[in-house]
């Protein structure tokens, strides 16, 4: 529960509506609760002898009650439950934000179905105390507070016969609703499970025709289906009872009133206009007996929602922007590579004591097996992660003291898996460079040869892609990535493995038209195939985290080890192609 | 009294709310379920009518025992009273209950059923329809349904009798005065069905700005590292607020009808305890009313709302329900494109002469006359090796799918040992084919459970081999939980290379007749390649095997190859062949190698 002063900051800024939403709450129910009065008056004096324009007095003040007292009920709603909405979309902003300054090792860690429950259930939860869980403890309270002093008023005895329904009412909600949760909890577990078997088979229709498994699927489904319906019925259960016992608990508080009341009227102590007034305060009562276990419960929920929301905005980013960003550079492009080592999980090391240098408008290229750690070298360059020793410069600067977005601007990096957004072809082409004009994107559509395809799409370079849009191919995803890097006109240019889905006579194409563009900007290109980095200034082999060779093609070759193996297995089933 | 207060959800809605062809088919899902509701549907009448007692009961108890100061009586009446208050709630309850539990056997029946025409339903169906669509159908839709079931149908029963049931009582006890009381009502639906209809929108714009919001949100988590390289946290979050701020304009919205409504509501019940007051106490002036009568009306007036506004909301679900059930029904009536042949009529007979694969004169389209394939024809004799080459949008995929018959073709015949594939059943067709897809998908699970996908009663002995054989085992033995180590959705903690090792050897464990790779060698460094070439030309000696790649190197080894250009088979035969030809796949060739410019 204490997890909920965390609100407070967010509550200050609404200071006014909270203010002005407890008077209304106040004023509401005090109206409200004088109108079972005005019944007891009419009913008395129906008893004693009564004009007709008495008693269309006494009705136009019932409507009037309820008129009045609505507007300030209105007033309230508005206030205290817009606030909670205002809250919540802060707080939703605020997480947003937080989160885009995570590193991707955070994204490594946290899984985004976790990551979505955070800003979805939980935000919600947290919602619930501040609107609802906020709400109806004042009208509760006030309600109580002003039919219990009227009843007292009446018939004390009465008055605190019909308390003591009160701690039942109140005690059995919370514990039902104690109950409904850890239950939905439950039922929303297995429902997640279902969904995710579900959602796998259903993405992976292909292999599961493939390989025949139609009927283990659906029994593994069956059995999910089973128990979801097995927990659900035991909800329902529960469920079933809330309203009926509610009611029930209501009526026995009538019968009471009818007991303990008809006799004081049979002895003379109360009269008819007291008991009808007393069963409608006993409807204004029974509502917040039942609140009050049930806003229990929200805050209860909404405390846990707090404490995981707050843990993920105390998670330090821990790649941040240098404070004091270093202005001294040196020509724009040069790499340098200090004595560099990377852990992941700081056991292991994927990449191992590197050294290197590239000096502007180089092109290196980096070979090796999978998992040699050729991605997590180049990750370092735009602070993807930071080295756990040795020092990563760009111009002179280590990358820890650049501006991170200057340090960014700099790299233009097309990464293995090519991720686009959905939206049109032209809002991902210009993604990292929205003042890009017509000519530049056209330019880089064309040097990735993508421009054809785009040409072809129903609406050019307005045609959405993605998940509500048109479908693309990998190479096409793979160019259109390669095309967003170029717009952004980047001093060092990085692709990361990234035409594999592209087929070779494209890759040939896209090469040389590469290599204008790579005139006079730094380039490292990851590539698995000798003819396409055998034209680099250098090329590094990285074996298990460490550089085991470097050297122009010729002198690799002349050195005989790894890419010379590499080469001269490529080489041999071309000649031995070549003989036959 | 509580009720009122409490917001109460709305499904999507869409179509009308009661479609009577749909209604029929539905009730025909009630199956064995149809006792329970219209048991609950009894006992429902029963509780209703319990619960109607009790004003009714006190009218008695102040006109006949309170004025008459019967204490005796009274105290009668008050146990009574109680009596039927428990009668109420068991009745109540076991009603509730009931319906629920009919609701849920209902529910796991559709949601089996859909799940199940799912995993009968083809390939094509899944290229029209995405994922989340079809996942709709199984989760929400099929709940939607549940609330048909579980409550509406049968709470409309109970609401329209509790409606009646107060007029009634109302009526016997003083038609004038029941007449004069229930004026208010046109007003209290008319407020009530405003607001629903507006709240009706206003929560359909909220699904959808949820739904925007979510899927904005979504995809910059996914992509968040995107966002960071190419500097766009500024601008994604500005969008995200401005959604953001979308949403809980409309939520203001919604909140402003509902501060409208309730106080409205109160005040329309107001209005009717006066006309009560007013118009009863006139009467009670003259002793056509008696003082029991008024607190009886005063008490029914309470209980009339409820119904109404439950009525009102029965409406929208009725009316979500009916157009999820349509589109739970589309996808049961979908017909089946590639219907599969029994495997009883299936007697396995072999042509000594037939080639295992032929393609015989085979069109194909996915779309309209949009044709991949035109006019292949080809064959692969048992223990062949075949490559098929030829650029991006060849056809060459197709050939796969068409193998596998994920699809039929439209014109020509794919025939295996000289016998149409269409006569084959699925499952004997495609436990013939091993493949190693270009995407390879990996279930959540072990990585034992992912290698066993296809044959589950592999023993661990079998696993370990296999994967010693494609050399997935130098990956998978520096995992933490080597065979056991779990594997997430999708594989994202795993490379692309060692998920297509993880393929490899999952394809392999089930001892395929025709080994099939869709560039399954492109993500994978040349040295792993070639090795796991080496071990499946070992493993799969005297095995068809067809190879698809853009990289020519993959492919030296075949027998045989196929080269596709623009859906037409341009060249055949071996690789000097074909070399010696100075076609199409000479230029290739010599583009992988970089001997010279496209000829």
């Amino acid at each position: 529960m204490k997890s909920l002063r965390l609100l407070i900051p967010y509550l200050k800024v609404y200071r006014r509506e909270i203010t002005w939403g407890c008077i209304a709450a106040l004023i509401s129910t005090a109206l409200y609760a004088l109108a079972p009065w005005a019944l007891k008056l009419a009913v008395d004096d129906l008893q004693t002898g009564i004009s007709a324009r008495q008693l269309a007095y006494y009705a136009g003040l019932f409507v009037g009650l309820a008129a009045v007292g609505g507007v300030f009920r209105y007033a309230m709603r508005m206030w205290l439950i817009g606030m909670s909405r205002k809250v919540e979309q802060d707080l939703r902003d605020r997480i947003f934000g937080h989160l885009q300054k995570q590193p991707a090792s955070f994204y490594n860690q946290n899984r985004t179905g976790d990551l979505m429950s955070r800003m979805t259930n939980d935000l919600d939860n947290v919602r619930n105390v501040l609107g609802p869980g906020f709400m109806y403890p004042i009208e509760t309270i006030s309600t109580a507070v002003f039919s219990i002093a009227m009843m007292l008023w009446i018939s004390p005895t009465l008055t605190l016969i019909t308390l003591l329904l009160a701690p039942p009412v109140s005690y059995s909600v919370f514990k039902l609703g104690r109950v409904t949760h850890k239950l939905t909890t439950r039922i929303q577990e297995q429902y997640s499970r279902l969904s995710d078997q579900a959602q796998e088979n259903l993405s992976g229709a292909r292999v599961v025709r493939a390989y025949s498994q139609e009927e283990r699927e659906l029994a593994k489904f069956d059995q999910l289906n089973q128990e979801y319906v097995r927990r659900n019925l035991s909800m329902t259960r529960v469920q079933a009872l809330f309203f009926p016992l509610m009611g029930f608990l209501f009526e026995i508080g009538a019968a009471i009133i009818l007991l303990v009341g008809g006799l004081g009227i049979i002895r003379g102590s109360l009269s008819l206009g007291d008991f009808v007034a007393f069963v409608g305060y006993l409807g204004m009562l029974a509502w917040p007996m039942i609140a009050v276990g049930w806003v229990a419960n929200l805050l209860q929920r909404g405390a846990a929602s707090m404490v995981r929301i707050q843990n993920l905005l105390d998670t330090e980013p821990e790649i941040v922007s240098s404070s004091q960003p270093s202005s001294a550079r040196a020509s724009a492009g040069e790499i340098v590579f200090e004595n560099v080592s990377v852990s992941h999980d700081g056991v292991r090391e994927a990449l191992q004591d590197v050294s290197f240098k590239v000096r502007p408008g180089e092109t290196i290229a980096i070979v090796g097996r999978t998992g040699s750690g050729k991605s997590t070298l180049v990750g370092l360059l735009p602070r993807l992660i930071d080295p756990s020793k040795g020092r990563v410069l760009i111009d002179g600067v280590a990358t820890n003291e650049w501006n991170l977005d200057e340090l960014r601007k700099q790299v233009g990096m097309v990464p293995q898996d090519a991720f686009l957004f959905s939206s049109t072809v032209k809002e991902n082409l210009t993604f990292g460079a929205p003042e890009a004009s017509e000519t530049e994107m056209l330019e880089a559509a064309s040097i990735s040869r993508i421009d054809k395809d785009v040409a072809q799409f129903a609406d050019g370079y307005e045609t959405m892609v993605g998940e509500r849009g048109l479908t693309l191919s990998g190479g096409q995803k793979g160019r259109l990535t390669l095309a967003r890097a170029l717009v952004r006109d980047p001093s060092i240019l990085i692709l990361d493995d990234a035409l594999s889905a592209v087929d070779t006579h494209t890759e040939e194409e896209i090469l040389r038209g590469l290599r204008e563009f790579m005139k006079g900007r730094t380039s490292i290109l990851i590539a698995h195939r000798v003819s396409t980095v055998r034209d680099a200034d250098c090329i590094y082999v990285l074996d298990q985290g460490r550089i085991v060779e470097s050297g122009t093609h010729e002198e690799l070759i002349a050195l005989g080890g790894y890419y010379a193996d590499l080469d001269h297995r490529q080489s041999l089933e071309q000649e031995l192609e070549m003989e036959s | 009294m509580s009720a009122k207060r409490k917001q109460v959800e709305e499904q999507d809605v869409l179509g009308k709310a009661y479609d009577s062809k749909l209604a029929r088919r539905l009730w025909g899902y009630v199956g064995d379920q149809k006792k329970k509701l219209f048991a609950s549907v009894g006992l429902l009448l029963l509780g209703a009518t319990a619960e109607l007692a009790g004003p009714w009961l006190s009218k008695i108890a102040i006109d006949r025992y309170i004025v008459d100061k019967d204490v005796s009586g009274l105290y009668k009446i008050v146990i009574i009273f109680v009596i039927v208050s428990a009668l109420a709630l068991a009745l109540r309850w076991s009603q509730s209950y009931l319906t629920g539990e009919a609701g849920q056997i209902i529910m796991y029946r559709m949601r089996r059923d859909v799940f199940e025409k799912m995993q009968r339903l083809s390939i094509p169906y899944f290229d029209r329809n995405p994922v989340g669509k079809l996942m709709t159908r199984v989760t929400s839709d099929v709940q939607a349904l549940y609330e048909l079931f579980g409550s509406g149908m049968v709470a409309i029963f109970g609401d329209i009798f509790t409606l009646i049931g107060i007029t009634a009582v109302m009526f016997a006890i003083n038609w004038k005065l029941a007449l004069l009381t229930l004026s208010v009502i046109p007003i209290l639906l008319l407020v009530t069905f405003a607001f629903r209809k507006r709240v009706r929108d206003l929560y359909r714009k909220t699904r959808s700005q949820i739904a925007n919001l979510n899927g904005y949100l979504q995809e910059n988590i996914i992509g968040m590292r995107v966002v960071q390289l190419f500097g766009r946290e500024r601008a994604n979050h500005e969008r995200f607020k401005s959604l953001s701020g979308d949403l809980k304009q409309t939520y203001l919205k919604t909140i402003f009808n509902y501060a409208l409504f309730f106080p409205a509501v109160e005040l329309v019940s107001a209005l009717a305890v006066a006309i009560i007051i007013w118009g009863g106490g006139s009467m009670m002036l003259t002793g056509a009313v008696t003082v029991g009568t008024l607190v009886a009306f005063i008490q029914y007036v309470e209980r009339f709302y409820r119904p109404v506004r439950d009525l009102a909301e029965k409406y929208n679900i009725l009316q979500a329900a009916m157009a999820a059930s349509e589109r739970v029904f589309q996808v049961l009536d979908h017909p089946i494109e590639v219907p599969d042949t029994s495997a009883l009529d299936y007697v396995e007979k072999t042509e000594v002469d037939a080639p295992l694969i032929e393609f015989r004169n085979v069109w194909f389209a996915y779309r309209g006359d949009e044709w991949v394939l035109k006019d292949v024809s080809f064959d692969i004799r048992e223990g062949e090796s075949v490559a098929v080459v030829g650029a991006t949008g060849a056809g060459k995929t197709t050939i796969i799918s068409l193998l596998q018959r994920f699809y039929d073709v439209q014109q020509g015949e794919i025939l295996l040992h000289g016998r149409n594939i269409r006569e084959i059943p699925l499952q004997e067709l495609r436990a013939m084919l091993g493949l190693v897809l270009q995407d390879v998908f990996v279930f959540a699970g072990t990585i034992a459970e992912n290698i066993r996908y296809g044959k589950a009663d592999a023993s661990d002995e079998e696993v370990r081999e296999t994967s010693e054989l494609v050399l997935a085992n130098r990956f998978i033995e520096k995992l933490p939980g080597k065979y056991a180590e779990p594997v997430v959705e999708r594989g994202a903690t795993l490379s692309t290379g060692q998920r297509q090792l993880l393929a490899f050897a999952r394809a392999l464990l089930c001892r395929p007749k025709i080994l099939v790779l869709d560039e399954a060698t492109a993500s994978i460094d040349t040295e792993t390649e070639q090795t796991i070439q080496e071990a499946i030309s070992r493993v799969l000696e005297g095995r068809t095997s067809i190879i698809i790649a853009h990289r020519l190197s993959t492919i030296q080894r075949c027998n045989r190859i196929l080269v596709l250009h623009h859906g037409v088979l341009r060249e055949q035969g071996t690789h000097e062949e074909l070399l010696a030809q100075g076609g199409i796949y000479h230029r290739l060739y010599q583009l992988q190698f970089g001997l010279g410019e496209a000829a």
